[in-house]
């Protein structure tokens, strides 16, 4: 793996090129491909306007792909995304409407409540060793059974704070959204954390041999609940970002997340069965998946059309660079 | 005797899925308000039947050590085929019929294609080529609608001499013709030892890309049989995303209960079938105690846990640590 022997003193331009993995390459030259075939089709797609706002809905996935970044990192996958993003946003909403206290508790409510169900996935695939696609199923229909109890089946009348607004919609430093900013404060943190820290370097080890990383004095079990855990925390602050984005929670407004962020961290050439992958990947991933999205609206195919090229382009960008080796 | 220990340890799962089943419907009809009749066993084999169709698509993929998530998908674009041709004089209809299984075997073959000729991993594979069958089934029914032979349909969903509901003998005929030739068949055998270990497989010289092939594109027209009968059940075709994917989760619940080893290589379609009339009747209790119907998912997802818990008490009996990994 070429990030654990980069330490030997090589110029740093060369030791960039010889890092910059072939999948995040291609993929970023994907992004200037459809770039060109949006600005082929409408002028106005080139505008800075236009891309600003691009990667602001880009930044909700960010956060969420983040999270199912690390679980994917280890060789595990976090399938209770939908309803995580939908608990964080609708607990989010209901703390708000409960006076100050409520307002100023209410975006650390949502993202701990989504911690809280990362942490129960954590304890199931690291210490009872359930295989993580099923546990995570499970938790994904028990949070969806919690909130589907606590709003009477239908989307809940409280709405997002104005701090949740703030942060979504917001601009702290002009022309750039908060939710951006935002995305970028958690993606430099993932990527300190990945590459600076032993918590980073343990998920990569645990990722390619879980038994060699416990022979060599790694306490799998805990790194693996704490990766489960942020996976969690990180939904269900894309959720609380959602929230705030549309003003108020809804039943299946976590349903579109699921498969574009597991298919952003895959394009971006992080390994599915985990120990390989950057976070430049996934952000290359997420903005690719975004602008797809994107363009098919403008193009304005129907809903039919979206789910068929939407399917057939990632299953065509994966064979053409995301094979597995035999 | 120690023939028949081999036996019993492999169908133990399948003898546990049996025996949970029995023990829940046991509870369920005698406590059904109606007591126990014809027309209640009637009603619950019904709706039992779609998801055990399902299920035992899952649980041949399953013993690859792969995973289908598109079975929902695969039922939901065949139930909305279905509704277009299926319908018109005897000939017509059972050329429909023919036209629907055989779109199932083609969604089954692509999705087989894929996984083993394009070397990606069956999860992403079977999530993108599902957001695909979504999308043909919401173009071929862009709004619920629709028809069906009325004749075959009230001939399948009824009781055959006035007692057998004529679904669970379709589905009992289904699994003769299809799982029991095929676990006994040398592709079958070569599947089964595809899951347990690849590689072993391979040195031992079995086909293990005709074994996959086959379990996907069994997969696929298992599914269609269950879109079939969805149809049949419900006269109508819709492209329900939520239910399309609720099928994909419980067909993972079912295969779970019904002792099928999501690690591959252990289990049979007959314990999934058994898994699935087991989860429907969990299901189906919550209205026999007369419980607020808002409670039944949250239900539905406590039993899954509490089902994939179960496993984890293995790991009490491991006594080397790296065992835990492996």
């Amino acid at each position: 793996m070429s990030e654990a022997t980069a330490t030997r003193p090589v110029p740093r331009g060369i030791a960039m090129l010889r890092r910059l993995d072939p999948a995040v390459a291609a993929s970023f030259g994907c992004i200037l491909l459809l770039l060109l075939v949006g600005s082929l089709y409408s002028r106005s797609f080139l505008s800075p306007e236009y891309l600003l706002q691009q990667l602001k809905v880009a930044s909700f996935l960010g956060v969420i792909a983040t999270g199912m970044m690390l679980v994917i990192l280890l060789g595990q996958i976090d399938l209770s995304v939908p309803w995580v993003v939908t608990t964080g946003a609708m607990m989010a909403c209901a703390v708000a409407s409960h006076g100050t206290a409520g307002v100023i508790l209410a975006i650390p409510c949502g993202i701990l409540c989504g911690a809280a169900i990362g942490v129960v996935n954590g304890i199931g695939v690291a210490y009872l060793r359930i295989p993580s696609m099923i546990i995570t199923l499970a938790t994904n229909a028990v949070a969806q059974g919690l909130m589907v109890a606590y709003t009477g089946g239908f989307s809940p009348q409280d709405s997002a704070s104005k701090a949740m607004r703030y942060l979504a919609t917001g601009t702290v430093v002009p022309g750039l959204p908060n939710a951006v900013l935002a995305w970028a404060v958690i993606g430099g943190a993932a990527i300190w954390l990945l590459s600076r820290t032993t918590f980073g370097r343990a998920i990569y080890a645990i990722g390619n041999r879980e038994r060699a990383a416990y022979l060599s004095g790694i306490d799998t079990r805990r790194v693996t609940m704490l990766a489960f855990a942020l996976s969690g925390g990180l939904s269900a602050f894309g959720g609380v970002l959602l929230a705030g984005y549309a003003s108020k929670a809804a039943q299946s407004m976590g349903d579109a997340y699921l498969l574009p962020s597991i298919a952003a961290v895959v394009l971006g050439g992080t390994h599915i069965l985990g120990g390989r992958g950057s976070y430049l990947g996934t952000v290359a991933g997420v903005v690719l998946i975004t602008l797809l999205q994107s363009i098919l609206s403008v193009m304005q195919i129907s809903e039919a059309g979206r789910q068929l090229i939407y399917g057939a382009v990632i299953i065509l960008m994966l064979l053409i660079y995301g094979r597995q080796k035999t | 005797m120690t023939e028949w220990r081999h036996w019993f340890s492999e169908q133990r799962g399948t003898l546990l899925a049996i025996g949970i089943f029995a023990a829940m419907f046991l509870i369920y009809s005698t406590n059904h308000p109606a007591g126990f009749s014809v027309n209640m066993v009637q009603t619950a084999a019904n709706k039992a039947t779609l998801l055990a169709f399902v299920a035992m698509a899952q649980a041949i993929v399953v013993i690859t050590a792969g995973i289908d998530l598109s079975v929902g998908m695969i039922l939901t674009l065949t139930n909305c085929l279905a509704s277009w041709i299926v319908v018109g004089t005897a000939t017509e209809t059972a050329l429909g019929v023919i036209g629907v299984l055989g779109a199932g075997l083609l969604c089954g073959m692509i999705n087989g294609a894929i996984v083993i000729f394009g070397r990606l991993q069956p999860i992403v594979t079977t999530i993108a080529t599902g957001a695909m069958y979504y999308g043909i089934a919401l173009f071929l029914r862009p709004n619920p609608g629709g028809a069906v032979n009325e004749t075959l349909a009230d001939a399948l969903t009824g009781r055959l001499f006035g007692v057998l509901p004529t679904s669970l003998v379709a589905l009992a005929v289904t699994a003769l013709v299809i799982w029991v030739p095929y676990s006994r068949s040398v592709i079958g055998r070569a599947a089964f030892a595809t899951g347990s270990s690849e590689i072993a497989a391979f040195m031992s010289g079995a086909p293990i890309r005709a074994a996959k092939f086959t379990a996907y594109t069994l997969a696929g027209l298992l599914s269609a049989i269950g879109g079939l009968f969805l149809t049949f059940f419900s006269y109508t075709g819709e492209a329900a995303y939520a239910s399309g994917n609720a099928y994909t989760l419980f067909s993972i619940a079912a295969v779970v209960l019904g002792g099928v080893s999501l690690m591959g290589g252990r289990g049979s379609a007959i314990g999934a079938i058994f898994g699935a009339l087991a989860f429907r009747t969990i299901g189906d209790l919550l209205f026999v105690f007369d419980f607020d119907p808002l409670w039944q998912p949250l239900f539905q997802g406590l039993v899954l846990m509490l089902a994939v818990s179960i496993g984890a008490f293995g790991l009490v009996r491991v006594r080397n640590r790296l065992e835990w990994f492996g």
